[in-house]
C-alpha cells in the first residue's frame, strides 16, 4: 500500500476492453439498423436490445469497481486542466454507458413496443406509454449516442497520445497489468 | 533501444498522423454505416423523404396510409392454428385487439374513393405481454418485389408540378421496366373495391414463418376475411370523401363486425420472398378464429394513433420470412413514427382535418 498501483486491475481491464468492443459495435449497429432497408435491419434490431441490456449490466458492475478501487493516479506532470478533462470525460462516459440503455428501454416502453430480448423472453415497460415522452427519448437516444461516440473518439485520441507521444504509462495502465 | 527510440522520436508527426487516422477511420465508418457517404444507397430515411416530397408533410400523420380510423375488439382463437404456431394468440381463447383502418397515401384528408385499396392493421395484445402487429392490405399482392423497386415507384409517382398529378408517361415507363407489377395491376382490375371497410378481406401481403411447439417452421400468409358479403361501392356514396368511416361507424351502432383469420400454409415450392406472387389457390387454409371489432374512434384521439403497426413486431411463434420488403417496411415505419411523434410532441395533437371532424 506504500506505492499506489500504476495499472488497472485485471477485472477493470477486462470490463474496459469487453465494453470497448461491445459499445463500438452497438454504435455501428444502432446507426446501421435505423438506416438500412436490407435484411440486416432485422438482425441488427434483434442484436441491439439484448446487447444494450448486457452493456447496462456491465456498466453498473464497472461503475461499482471504479468507485471501490479508483484509478491509478495520472503522472503528476500532467497539467491540472488535463487532469480535470480526463476525470470529466470518464464521468461523461460512465453516465452515458448507464443512460443509453435505460433511455432505449424507456423509449420502447413509452412507444408501447414490446421489449423482446430472445424469443419469448422480454422485459417489462419502465415508463408508461406516452407519445410525448417517446418523442423526447427517441431524440435523446440519437443525440446522446453521437455524444458518446464523440467522447469515445476523444478518449481514444487521448489514450493514443499518452501511448504514442507522451509514453508516460497512462496507456499501459489499461493496456496491460503490472510486470 | 536508444537507436529505435531516437528513430521513433524522429517521427512524432507520423505518430500524430496515426492518431488522426484512427479517429477518422472510426468517424468515417459511422458516417458510411449511416449512409451519409453514399447518397445513392437506399435508406429508410430516403423512402420517407420521398413520401414527403411527393405529397408534402402533414405534421403528426403517418407518412403513408395517413387517413384512417381506430378500432378496438378482440380475437377469439379456436385453437386450429396452434399446431402451426406456438404463439399464445393461437391457443384456444380470447386476445384483445387494437386496430386501424386506412387508405393508402400520405394525404390525411384524401377522399375515400380516390384509391381502390384499403388497409387494416391489427395489434394483438397477448396476455404474456408479447404482441403481434400486422399491417394488411385489401390486395393479396404487392405491386413490387424489392425496396429498391418500391422507391423507384415512388420516384415515378412524384407529382408533376404542372398538373399536381403523377406524370402518366413516367408511371408507364416504370411499369414497363418492372413487369413484376403486372399481377397486382391485373388483380386490382378484376377485383373492384368493396362498398365498405367491413365487407373487405385484408391480406398479410408478405409471407411469414410460424414456429410450432417443436420448433418446426411453416411458411404462411394470413388473411382476415369478412363475414359480411361483398358488395360493390355504391355510386351515390362515392362523392362523400369519408363514406368508409361513416359506414363503419353506422355498422357499429348495430353491433360488432366479424372477420375470420385464415392462415394459408405454403408448399415447399412456394416462394416466400416475393410479395408480387400469389400461391396456388389449393393451398391448405386454416380458419384460426374470429376477429371481432366492436367500436371505432377517430384517429386523432383513438388508441391506434400512437401505435406503429410494424409488421416485424411478432410474438414468439411467428417470424419474418425472407421477403425483402419486410425489413424495409419495419425500417421505414420507424422513421415515419419517429417524425410524426416528434411533430405531435412539439405541436400538440395533429390538426384534425375538416372532413374527419365531420365524421366523428
Amino acid at each position: 500500500m506504500t506505492n499506489s498501483p500504476r495499472h488497472f486491475s485485471t477485472l477493470a481491464r477486462w470490463l474496459h476492453w469487453t465494453m470497448a468492443v461491445l459499445i463500438l459495435a452497438m454504435l455501428f449497429i444502432g446507426v446501421g439498423m435505423v438506416a438500412t432497408v436490407s435484411h440486416a435491419h432485422e438482425t441488427l434490431i434483434a442484436l441491439h436490445r439484448p446487447l444494450g441490456v448486457a452493456l447496462l449490466v456491465l456498466a453498473l458492475i464497472r461503475a461499482g469497481v471504479r468507485l471501490k478501487n479508483g484509478s491509478p493516479a495520472l503522472p503528476s506532470e500532467i497539467p491540472a486542466i488535463q487532469q480535470f478533462a480526463a476525470r470529466a470525460s470518464h464521468l461523461v462516459l460512465y453516465a452515458l454507458f448507464i443512460a443509453m440503455p435505460l433511455i432505449g428501454w424507456a423509449m420502447l416502453s413509452a412507444g408501447g413496443y414490446p421489449i423482446t430480448l430472445f424469443n419469448a423472453w422480454h422485459l417489462p415497460a419502465i415508463v408508461p406509454q406516452n407519445v410525448d415522452l417517446f418523442a423526447l427519448l427517441r431524440a435523446l437516444h440519437t443525440w446522446l449516442a453521437f455524444a458518446l461516440f464523440a467522447t469515445i473518439l476523444a478518449h481514444i485520441a487521448a489514450a493514443l497520445f499518452h501511448g504514442l507521444i507522451r509514453r508516460d504509462g497512462v496507456f499501459s495502465s489499461m493496456a496491460r497489468g503490472q510486470r | 533501444m536508444t537507436n529505435s527510440k531516437s528513430r521513433a522520436s524522429r517521427c512524432i508527426p507520423c505518430r500524430f498522423a496515426s492518431i488522426g487516422v484512427a479517429a477518422l477511420t472510426l468517424a468515417g465508418g459511422i458516417a458510411y454505416t449511416a449512409g451519409w457517404l453514399t447518397p445513392s444507397r437506399l435508406t429508410a430515411y430516403r423512402i420517407i423523404d420521398q413520401f414527403q416530397t411527393n405529397a408534402g408533410t402533414h405534421p403528426g400523420y403517418r407518412r403513408n396510409h395517413a387517413k384512417g380510423l381506430c378500432v378496438e375488439g378482440y380475437f377469439d382463437s379456436n385453437g386450429n392454428a396452434a399446431s402451426l404456431s406456438r404463439a399464445q394468440v393461437f391457443a384456444l381463447g380470447r386476445t384483445p385487439i387494437i386496430g386501424r383502418f386506412a387508405i393508402p397515401g400520405s394525404n390525411p384528408s384524401a377522399p375515400d374513393a380516390s384509391v381502390p385499396i384499403r388497409s387494416m392493421a391489427l395489434l394483438f395484445m397477448q396476455r404474456d405481454g408479447q404482441q403481434w402487429r400486422t399491417g394488411m392490405n385489401s390486395t393479396p399482392l404487392f405491386p413490387v418485389h424489392t425496396p429498391e423497386q418500391f422507391y423507384q415507384q415512388l420516384l415515378a409517382a412524384k407529382p408533376d408540378p404542372q398538373t399536381g398529378k403523377p406524370d402518366p408517361a413516367k408511371m408507364k415507363a416504370f411499369y414497363a421496366a418492372n413487369p413484376e407489377t403486372r399481377p397486382f395491376q391485373e388483380w386490382v382490375k378484376t377485383h373492384p373495391a368493396s362498398s365498405g371497410l367491413e365487407n373487405s378481406a385484408y391480406y398479410s401481403i408478405n409471407a411469414f414463418r410460424f414456429i410450432d411447439a417443436t420448433g418446426r417452421e411453416h411458411a404462411v400468409r394470413w388473411s382476415v376475411e369478412p363475414e359480411t358479403a361483398y358488395a360493390p361501392v355504391d355510386p351515390r356514396e362515392k362523392s362523400d370523401p369519408d363514406f368508409l368511416s361513416k359506414q363503419l361507424d353506422e355498422q357499429f351502432k348495430h353491433g360488432s363486425v366479424r372477420w375470420h383469420l385464415v392462415v394459408t400454409v405454403a408448399n415447399a415450392s412456394d416462394p416466400t420472398n416475393d410479395a408480387t406472387l400469389q400461391w396456388p389457390a389449393d393451398r391448405q387454409r386454416i380458419d384460426a378464429g374470429t376477429v371481432v371489432l366492436e367500436r371505432s374512434t377517430p384517429q386523432a384521439d383513438g388508441v391506434c394513433r400512437d401505435v406503429n403497426f410494424d409488421p416485424t413486431v411478432l410474438p414468439d411463434g411467428i417470424k419474418p420470412s425472407d421477403d425483402p420488403l419486410l425489413a424495409a417496411r419495419s425500417a421505414a415505419y420507424a422513421v415515419s413514427y419517429q417524425r410524426r411523434t416528434r411533430e405531435e410532441a412539439l405541436h400538440a395533437a395533429p390538426a384534425t382535418p375538416k372532413s374527419e371532424q365531420n365524421a366523428s
